[in-house]
């Protein structure tokens, strides 16, 4: 009798939460959400409601939201335009797969290019990617690539230090610049007496300590932290006004314009943190690029 | 102004707004959870539920209602999931796997929202809308109702009743999180968060490249999942994607919806025992833990100490440009001191120290406010322990807010505080050990046992952020995150019920001279204290050997 009862009971409650969680689900799930859309069609909301999209000519070319590449097929920056930040989202700025980077600060030993494959790339670190990044853009726009911590050649400037005892104690037995790998010459030629060799695709450096050095390139470098990092969700649309600044007469150049020109458009899409203390300063690129073509076309030569 | 100095005021506007709307959000959700008047459409849905509104329900039924809700919520979803390819989406979905679906369907219910698949292209509209955020709305309800039946245990007394399940969860949902949902998803809207059921449409860009741009209705997802602490993006970049967080002002506000609960629930609980100065003493044992963890986030990101962050100069790797490094660094203590998860930049890249705060921050069990609900009756078995622990030192039987904590309440108190240590050590050993789980870490070294340590933490603690880049879609991590998910959200909540009925029978103890005051300034140090040291006990060794190991190389 007791074990009806319970029984009973049990699916008296199961009963109930079903159709609680039904109830809920109609109102919270479908009337609210509903709702919502409903409401986000009243002009003024609709807008934003769709996407925030820019059109020119009666075309949609994308979201004032979402950032997008200005380069071409090859990942080369087009020069006419300014450049977004680097993305980690799928190949570039693809709004189907937002993600970052997510590799870690201390992200600083390469996997090397197979040299029987033709065209690997290897597996960068964060730090290889931050120097090849520095090195690419302040070669673009004239001025010097180099940062803490990478070499000349624009990878991360990292050494494998072998001792002779455990524990990385007694005489260093070997030193490799293990992100860097023939034809390239490595970025010091000995470390403490010890001559620096070159990384070997396949070799193992687990036994050696990793040290990275520092070298003497100034701490705050001339190209931007934002030029050189991917942002958080691989579709930031705003870079900083020190990165605008710099590809500044690079751009006016291309177009054939003065560099005052480009800087009072660049001023015109510049935000400084709202209410003077939220955010940072940013230029809406996409913004900026369609406003250049709308005032300066860019015609090929 | 400096970016740093930027990043300080911005701090103390979202604290003032706190602390102007704990009082009036704390007294109105007292009133919505004291009534004795039901509203008619609550009416209508206990008869359409079938449920008696009216019964006092005992600890014991009142903990079967939540389990059997939350059970019933598991199993719908995971077949809502299983079946999401044939609900006519504007585009096609593909059909979620049983593991993912599973570790889903456990992670919305726990109000974790751990995601292991990518939000634009697993998941259809009508899952995220019908599935997901229904979730968000109801597993915030059920953390507040399990908190309101710990304090009526303390309120009430020579009874065994602790209220009725069924009634607490509806008016949380429509008198409290509703509205505030359909106030915030309009202002979202109107900040540029897209709110549509379009079809993803390809556009040529500006150079005459393609570009596949998403629709959904996400501003009304984004309300409830800050304001309920749940933290699932609708997309993959969470709050980073402009869609989710368009502008540095809905940053602010995110930030606060995320807090605004927990951080009122204190005044909730002192005006429901009628002891406002109980309350506060609570609040401030939150409010100090909180900006401690925030001024370290905040050093340690501004400092950018590390080889990378030296490197680039600044610790801006997975930051927007528009929130740069000091408003992201106060996003991510806001979202691992509560369990919202949510992110607006992403932690694996961020230093090694801040990194370790962070996970600092959810191994504290998420109490500094902590979720909604969660943290306050987490704050509250500490609260218990510290007193217990006050007691032993000078020889009495402990008692809190006028009830003996006897071997009984403690007993309860102290497998709640081991449940999820216990969950996150064995399951981070057990992943170590494993090496195809091992090798799912995107990162090497003591960065990759960061990772997986980060992994168990926000899953056993609720929170739902991660590490990103370890690899988690796999089936033994979907399905023992899955688990651990469960256990760490429903063994403490059957402990939580089970002290607050024994509490409830108890009769006053008048407070002697030998009372320790519990609104004083000795017991928020004290309690501050305890909740320290039982977090730097537990996980100082594998905290060693991950992030610490990494930041002091």
């Amino acid at each position: 009798m007791t074990l009806m009862r319970t029984l009973l009971n049990s699916f008296r409650q199961l009963a109930a939460s079903l159709r609680m969680l039904l109830i809920f689900t109609v109102v919270l799930g479908v009337a609210y959400p509903l709702l919502i859309t409903a409401i986000a069609q009243v002009p003024g909301l609709k807008s934003r409601a769709d996407g925030s999209l820019i059109k020119v000519g009666g075309k949609v070319v994308g979201s004032k939201l979402i950032g997008q590449s200005f380069t071409d097929a090859n990942g080369a920056a087009l020069p006419q335009y300014f450049q977004s930040r680097p993305s980690a989202a799928g190949a570039g700025y693809d709004p189907t797969a937002s993600s970052a980077s997510n590799l870690g600060p201390e992200s600083i030993v390469d996997t090397l290019p197979d040299p029987s494959v033709k065209g690997d790339t290897g597996k960068q670190s964060l730090l290889t990617q931050v120097c090849g990044r520095s090195l690419t853009i302040g070669k673009l726009y004239g001025v010097d690539g180099s940062r803490p911590f990478c070499t000349p050649d624009g990878v991360g400037a990292v050494l494998a230090v072998f001792y002779a005892g455990p524990g990385y104690h007694g005489a260093i037995t070997r030193v490799v610049s293990i992100n860097q790998s023939s034809p390239a010459a490595p970025f010091i030629s000995t470390y403490k007496g010890v001559t620096v060799q070159l990384g070997k695709f396949g070799e193992d450096y687990a036994k050696g300590k990793v040290v990275p050095v520092r070298g003497n390139a100034p701490a705050h470098p001339a190209v931007p932290a934002d030029a050189v990092t991917a942002s958080g969700s691989g579709l930031d649309p705003e870079i900083s006004p020190a990165y605008a600044k710099l590809q500044e007469t690079s751009v006016a150049k291309t177009r054939g314009v003065t560099v005052s020109q480009v800087a009072a458009l660049v001023a015109k899409y510049e935000k400084g943190r709202d209410l003077g203390f939220m955010g940072e300063p940013r230029v809406n690129v996409l913004q900026l690029n369609v406003a250049l073509d709308k005032d300066y076309p860019f015609t090929k030569k | 102004m400096s970016s740093t100095w930027a990043g300080i005021v911005f701090l103390g506007t979202l604290i003032l707004a706190l602390v102007l709307v704990h009082k009036p959000l704390g007294d109105y959700m007292a009133r919505v959870l004291t009534g004795t008047r039901h509203l008619r459409v609550e009416k209508a849905v206990y008869k359409v539920g079938g449920v008696d509104a009216d019964a006092d329900q005992t600890w014991g039924r009142y903990l079967r209602s939540v389990l059997t809700f939350s059970a019933v919520g598991v199993l719908f979803l995971y077949v809502f999931l299983r079946l999401q390819q044939h609900f006519g989406h504007p585009y096609a979905v593909p059909q979620m796997s049983r593991s993912q679906s599973f570790n889903t369907a456990a992670s919305f219910v726990t109000n974790t929202n751990w995601q292991s698949y990518s939000g634009e292209n697993a998941l259809g509209y009508v899952a995220q809308m019908v599935g997901l955020a229904v979730q968000n709305f109801l597993s915030a309800a059920v953390g507040i109702a399990v908190a309101i039946a710990l304090v009526r245990g303390f309120a009430r007394s020579k009874t065994d009743r602790l209220g009725n399940f069924w009634v607490d969860l509806t008016r949380i949902c429509l008198r409290i999180l509703l509205p505030i949902s359909i106030v915030f998803a309009i202002i979202f809207v109107g900040a540029g968060m897209i709110e549509n059921l379009h079809h993803y449409a390809t556009i040529t860009t500006v150079t005459g490249g393609s570009q596949t741009l998403p629709g959904g209705p996400v501003a009304s997802q984004e309300a409830i999942k800050e304001l309920g602490t749940n933290g699932g993006g609708f997309f993959n970049a969470n709050s980073a994607h402009p869609w989710e967080n368009p502008t540095v002002w809905t940053n602010w506000l995110e930030i606060f919806l995320l807090l605004a609960i927990s951080f009122s629930l204190p005044r909730t609980f002192g005006t429901m025992i009628g002891d406002r100065r109980q309350g506060r003493a609570i609040v401030a044992v939150m409010a100090m833990l909180a900006i401690l963890s925030v001024g370290l986030q905040l050093g340690a990101q501004t400092a950018h100490h590390g080889t990378v962050p030296t490197a680039v100069g600044s610790a801006t790797e997975g930051t927007e440009a528009r929130f740069g490094v000091p408003d992201s660094a106060i996003f991510a203590t806001g979202t691992t001191l509560t369990s919202t998860g949510a992110v607006n930049s992403f932690h694996d890249s961020y230093t090694s120290l801040g990194g370790a705060v962070l996970l600092l921050n959810m191994m504290l069990g998420e109490v500094a406010p902590g979720g909604t609900g969660s943290g306050m009756y987490g704050i509250l078995i500490l609260a218990v322990i510290t007193v217990f622990v006050a007691g032993l030192m000078v020889g009495r039987t402990p008692e809190y807010l006028g009830k003996k904590l006897g071997g009984r309440e403690v007993k309860f108190a102290s497998l709640y505080l081991l449940t999820t240590p216990l969950l996150v050590l064995v399951g981070t050993a057990l992943a170590m050990a494993l090496p195809g789980e091992r090798a799912g870490m995107l990162n090497s070294g003591s960065h990759g046992l960061s990772e997986v340590l980060y992994a168990f933490t926000s899953a056993a603690n609720n929170n739902g952020s991660a590490f990103a880049g370890i690899s988690v879609n796999t089936v033994w991590y979907n399905t023992v995150l899955g688990v651990i998910m469960l256990l760490g959200r429903f063994l403490p909540i059957v402990f939580v019920l089970g002290l607050a009925g024994s509490l409830a029978r108890q009769k006053p103890v008048p407070a002697s001279e030998g009372t320790l005051p519990t609104h004083r300034l000795l017991f928020v140090g004290m309690l501050t204290g305890v909740t320290l040291i039982v977090v730097a006990l537990t996980y100082f060794p594998a905290l060693a050997l991950g992030p610490l190991a990494e930041g002091l190389h």
